[in-house]
């Protein structure tokens, strides 16, 4: 592939974000819930990396530590050749324009007592020099672009729908023409028929301006959908990197193989088809199991696993797994074996 | 088929309207349904289509004030919910009919045990003492899978993870043995692979126990999954009913393809672009005149606008039954031959 060529937009290597425990009458430091550990990936410019996981595995942190709105713990974030984790407050500053954030929660991100005008034109305010009637006139754009009527420029917030909101959400991220923008489950407080139109408005202004995407969900047939590359993330690390329809079509993690299975698809036969029912819930990040942190609900978990990490490693070309099922990728012999052994799903 | 056994539930033309200082809201506008014995009934529809106001009110869950529910009978057997005391209502509650939220976090009370929280409705309605209101505790924890239930009937809310809680309010539920359980989104707070083990357990559940079960969501995949037939709510209205089947396969109003059509899908071919349904979902302020869908419908004619259409079935077989559709657009089968439109 000629795009390793090029250096990647964002990369992302071994970060890490513990929050410390804090427990006893002293307060001590007893321990570190382990949210992200060890994920190293990139993300080419112009592309949509998707980044999957449940609830509690990280996925969010991810996203913040990136855009240093937590102090990473360790590891390099480096977005356009400047690692943001080193740089000083003002030089951060100064680099907070190329990236940007979009939320989850449209109520809860945007202040309920400045206008819309005012939302989005505070970033102008903080970043440019413009005088008030440029920076209106940028914020009339913005409005055009992601389908906001000008009309609604004094409103508030409360007097917006959800999916306007998130458009309102939308339209702040790109005040500043950003390159990098992390879109935190910008979809998951939607209904269903408002969804796709928000996921048509992304898509359209990453055409249209050359945006580069983190797309942060749980929805995988959405992911599906936008995203080109795909990560599955559980309990802070990287289970699986894959392009989009490989992993689609074949995933080979065991867990990213159960959450495929357990997605419902809107057609009865599909539906009831047999699936993965993994046992057991997600283990504590401030406890992960010593082996493999998936072994605990492994249907293919052996010896290995309860002993030792695996680390994330290319197993076909573009494909990136970490699991003992796996052997790397060493010239062209290699993973016929490990294809045959994870085509023998324990299935119930 | 003539020769059918009475319906376990038979709602008919229930209207729930909420009086807000803004004036009215008609959350449910002429709702009917009935639920077989057994049978596992999907409710799906947006946030605000009234699926949710439709179940509270058959039991009554609604605070009145501001609710009102201005007509209709729902029929439990031969008792008519909206008609008997609230005395008689709460033998109803818990004993017959059964509730699972949405929410095992806030529906579950945070300083009582769990061992005590399942005990009470089996002490309230089945008046069993101490000893054998906790067995049966016991036996319901095992029940819905929770390992080790003997010694878990201490523990409180907060000490179990969130699909496990799910787990406890599902034995609450179905402690009195319910002839109805009625599930207001129970899984859409849960991850897919915990969501998966409840649907499992529940289809477990509806094989060992037999009893007939209302499911509201939002998601269809959930529906496709595990439901016998489908009801579509819209603007406080049901606009399509059938068999989960004829309900995938045969689409009739433009609402639920539309809704079919802007969920992308695991398998087969991408989609380049997603469908999109324009517009928002209305706000009922007045009983509806006009088709409430007619605003973001690409099928809307004249007569969308000046009447409220009624539900009539796309096949031979009387109202419920079949399936049916509330759609002017739609047309009603010629006895005969029909041609496609």
């Amino acid at each position: 592939m000629f795009d390793a060529a090029t250096t990647p937009l964002v990369q992302v290597d071994g970060l890490k974000m513990y929050f410390p425990i804090y427990s006893g009458i002293l307060r001590r430091h007893t321990g570190n819930v382990k949210a992200v550990d060890g994920v190293s990936f990139n993300i080419q410019a112009g592309e949509t990396l998707g980044l999957v996981g449940e609830s509690g595995c990280g996925k969010s942190t991810v996203g913040r530590a990136l855009l240093r709105l937590y102090e990473p713990t360790a590891g390099a974030v480096v977005i356009e050749g400047e690692d943001i984790a080193k740089l000083t407050p003002e030089a951060l500053r100064r680099k907070r324009p190329t990236m940007q954030m979009v939320f989850q929660d449209p109520q809860a991100s945007l202040n309920p007592r400045m206008t819309l005008a005012d939302i989005i034109s505070e970033p102008l305010v903080e970043h440019t020099k413009w005088n008030a009637d440029r920076r209106l006139e940028r914020v009339y754009e913005l409005m055009d672009a992601v389908g906001l009527n000008r009309r609604f420029a004094n409103r508030f917030p409360h007097e917006f729908s959800g999916g306007q909101r998130q458009r309102i959400g939308i339209a702040r991220a790109l005040a500043l023409n950003p390159k990098f923008i992390v879109c935190d489950e910008p979809i998951a407080a939607l209904d269903v028929s408002i969804q796709a139109q928000v996921v048509n408005l992304l898509e359209d202004l990453q055409e249209k301006l050359g945006l580069t995407y983190l797309f942060i969900s749980h929805d995988l047939s959405m992911v599906r959908h936008i995203a080109d590359r795909v990560a599955v993330m559980y309990l802070g690390r990287i289970a699986e990197l894959s392009p989009r329809d490989d992993l689609f079509a074949k995933p080979l993690h065991p867990y990213a193989e159960a959450l495929l299975s357990a997605v419902n698809e809107p057609d009865p036969s599909l539906a009831r088809r047999p699936r993965i029912i993994l046992k057991g819930d997600v283990p504590s990040p401030a406890r992960p199991p010593k082996g493999c942190n998936f072994s605990t609900r492994c249907p293919k978990a052996f010896a290995r696993c309860h002993v030792e990490k695996p680390e994330l490693q290319e197993v076909e070309p573009g494909r990136h797994v970490a699991c003992f099922l796996y052997a790397p990728q060493t010239g062209s012999t290699g993973t016929s074996e490990a294809k045959e052994h994870n085509q023998q799903g324990e299935y119930q | 088929m003539p020769d059918r056994a009475a319906p376990i539930l038979d709602v008919r033309g229930l209207k729930t309207v909420f009086r807000t200082r803004g004036g009215e809201i008609h959350a449910v506008n002429d709702v009917s349904f009935h639920l077989e014995r057994g049978e596992l009934l999907g409710v799906v529809g947006e946030s605000g289509s009234g699926k949710s106001v439709t179940m509270m009110s058959l039991i009554g869950l609604l605070p009145s004030p501001p609710a009102e529910i201005r007509a209709g009978t729902v029929m439990l057997g031969d008792l008519d919910l909206l008609k008997i005391t609230p005395e008689q209502l709460r033998n109803v509650r818990g004993a017959k009919v059964g509730f699972i939220f949405q929410d095992p976090m806030t529906s579950l009370n945070p300083v009582f045990n769990i061992g005590f929280q399942i005990a009470e409705p089996l002490r309230r309605h089945m008046g069993m003492n101490k000893a054998q209101a906790k067995a049966r505790a016991v036996e319901l924890l095992e029940l819905v899978g929770i390992p080790d239930a003997a010694k878990r009937l201490g523990d409180y809310p907060h000490q179990f993870s969130g699909g496990m809680r799910q787990r406890v309010m599902i034995a609450i539920a179905l402690a009195c043995d319910p002839d109805v359980l009625i599930a207001d989104e129970p899984t859409t707070a849960l991850d897919v692979t915990i969501q998966a083990q409840i649907l499992e357990l529940v289809k477990e559940l509806r094989v060992k126990l037999g009893m007939a079960i209302i499911w509201i969501t939002h998601d269809l995949g959930v529906i496709a999954a595990i439901a016998d037939r489908v009801m579509v709510m819209y603007g406080g209205q049901i606009v399509e009913q059938a068999p989960v089947k004829d309900l995938f396969a045969n689409p009739q109003h433009p609402y639920t393809r539309a809704l079919l059509k802007t969920i992308p899908s695991l398998t087969g071919a991408r989609e380049k672009r997603l469908q999109v349904i324009e517009g928002q979902p209305p706000i009922m302020t007045t009983a509806p005149s006009a088709c409430a869908f007619r605003a973001r419908c690409i099928h809307a004619f004249e007569r969308c606008e000046v009447e409220n259409p009624k539900r009539h079935g796309v096949d031979q077989l009387a109202l419920g039954l079949g399936h049916d559709v509330a759609c002017h657009w739609v047309a009603a089968p010629v006895p005969a031959e029909t041609a496609d439109v």
